[in-house]
């Protein structure tokens, strides 16, 4: 068996005196789709900032494509798109598809067609800052793409976001996952289980389970993810 | 470091600032407003006013580049793009001297208007002439540009970032000698003023509205100048930081 994209030993993470990870241990495989699920406030966003390598874990050790997280060999691998919509609201969708793919060394004729792929074609020239929410999402996630990482991490992309655009990115995300990238994806919306290969339950900085949808299910002889969240939060542990 | 990545952050700034024309508009403007203002505040004393104008050009740049570039860093990790920058391969110091490029050179462009303005519009006798002073100014303005990204990496709000204005700056705009001539302050300031940066920036300005030849103090002036800008950026650089 290959090595694991991620692997995470016994990692804690604390902000002051309140736990956000309570020794969560993990082990991610290439080219899956992994659907990180948990309420608000579980602890997903420090989850992926310490995979992404933004955030340094209090305690335990975290691997990435085989090297320690935040890594300096990691840079441009990993595919990162944030909670909040990090782009430049005062540049246009082509000049900011242009600063990240120069800083990551993508050639600029290769542009259109990570626009065409998030569907941005019709505003390249138009400012970030004007995009419609779903528009500045996608041009997020299109900076996520840039360079072809071997790991996208993505922070609640289909929050907010209408059904019909919810499935275009999840058919986005498949095509990634189809040539080989491993995606790990946060939401607090259940019914995106369906979508996934693998999910992680999460809350309160504690993994619940690790498992596939179907098997989640089955196991705690329910009909949807929903309610296996709440049978595994209920049930003695 | 990498030219290629500073030059594409510093155009990726300029662009910024582009579509952002009021903001551009100001840092031109405001100070060429403020000089003109100075020639009315010293309508009857035009002696006084001759003296303290040049030296308003080695103070008004640094102050105005500081507090603009103090709280841009700010806006990169408010909005999340510093978090995406930092797991990209950009170093640290590539991100600090694009900044510090494209701000110097809209600094380059605000000095020459003011350059013009002193020597043209308002006439003050330079003996030095307009490239010393010139020159001054964007050194001056580079040096507010270094002090700003330095700090607005220490500030977690851009409520803090202008507070560092009355602690970084305005010390600085009274122990300089523009108020009171430096060797009549406490001897203790005398020696504080020494290690401030902005004394050189307004002692250069004074030396070329005097001295008709460029000395080797004025030398010496220019390079404590950008020795200090170049050591300021160099630890701003170091202290952004890559993980949390």
């Amino acid at each position: 068996m290959s090595e694991p994209a991620v692997r995470l030993h016994h990692v804690s993470a604390h902000y002051g005196t309140t736990t956000a990870l309570k020794d969560v241990s993990l082990s991610i495989s290439s080219g899956t789709i992994i659907g990180l699920l948990g309420p608000s406030g579980a602890g997903k966003t420090t989850l992926l900032r310490i995979i992404v390598g933004c955030l340094r874990p209090s305690n335990g050790q975290v691997t990435v494509l085989g090297q320690p997280a935040g890594h300096r060999k990691l840079r441009g691998k990993v595919g990162y798109m944030t909670q909040a919509v990090s782009v430049y609201a005062d540049l246009t969708v082509r000049q900011n598809l242009r600063y990240f793919a120069t800083i990551l060394g993508v050639s600029w004729s290769r542009l259109p067609g990570y626009m065409a792929e998030v569907d941005l074609t019709n505003q390249a020239n138009q400012l970030a800052g004007t995009l419609s929410g779903g528009q500045k999402s996608r041009l997020s996630l299109a900076i996520a793409l840039l360079g072809d990482p071997e790991l996208l991490v993505l922070d609640e992309p289909t929050v907010g976001v209408d059904p019909v655009l919810r499935l275009q990115l999840w058919d986005i995300f498949r095509h990634q996952a189809a040539m080989g990238v491993t995606i790990i994806v946060s939401s607090h919306v259940m019914d995106e289980a369906a979508h996934c290969d693998e999910l992680l339950l999460i809350r309160h900085g504690r993994l619940l389970a690790h498992d596939t949808p179907t098997s989640l299910c089955n196991r705690t002889h329910v009909l949807t993810v929903e309610d296996a969240f709440l049978a595994l939060v209920k049930a003695p542990r | 470091m990498s030219l290629r990545r500073i030059v594409a952050t510093a155009s990726r700034v300029w662009c910024q600032l582009l579509h952002d024309s009021r903001t551009l508009g100001l840092i031109f403007f405001v100070p060429c407003a403020l000089l003109v203002l100075m020639k009315f505040v010293f309508e009857n004393q035009r002696a006084t006013f001759n003296e303290i104008e040049p030296l308003m050009l080695g103070t008004f740049p640094l102050t105005i580049m500081f507090l603009i570039t103090s709280i841009t860093t700010l806006r990169e990790r408010t909005t999340g793009t510093l978090d995406r920058l930092m797991t990209m391969p950009i170093a640290k110091l590539d991100f600090i001297l694009g900044y510090a490029l494209a701000f110097t050179l809209v600094a380059a462009i605000q000095a020459a208007l003011a350059t013009w303005l002193v020597i043209g519009l308002l006439a003050v006798p330079v003996a030095g002439g307009a490239l010393p002073m010139l020159i001054g100014a964007i050194l001056g303005a580079f040096l507010g540009t270094a002090l700003g990204l330095f700090v607005s990496a220490f500030a977690r709000t851009e409520f803090q970032a202008v507070q560092f204005l009355p602690v970084v700056i305005i010390p600085q705009l009274m122990t300089c000698g523009l108020f009171v001539a430096r060797d009549r302050m406490a001897s203790w300031l005398y020696y504080f003023s020494d290690f401030m940066p902005m004394t050189y920036s307004v002692d250069a300005m004074k030396r070329v509205r005097i001295e008709s030849s460029w000395s080797s103090t004025l030398t010496h002036d220019f390079v404590v100048v950008v020795g200090v800008a170049i050591g300021v950026l160099v630890l701003g650089a170091i202290t952004i930081r890559r993980r949390d």
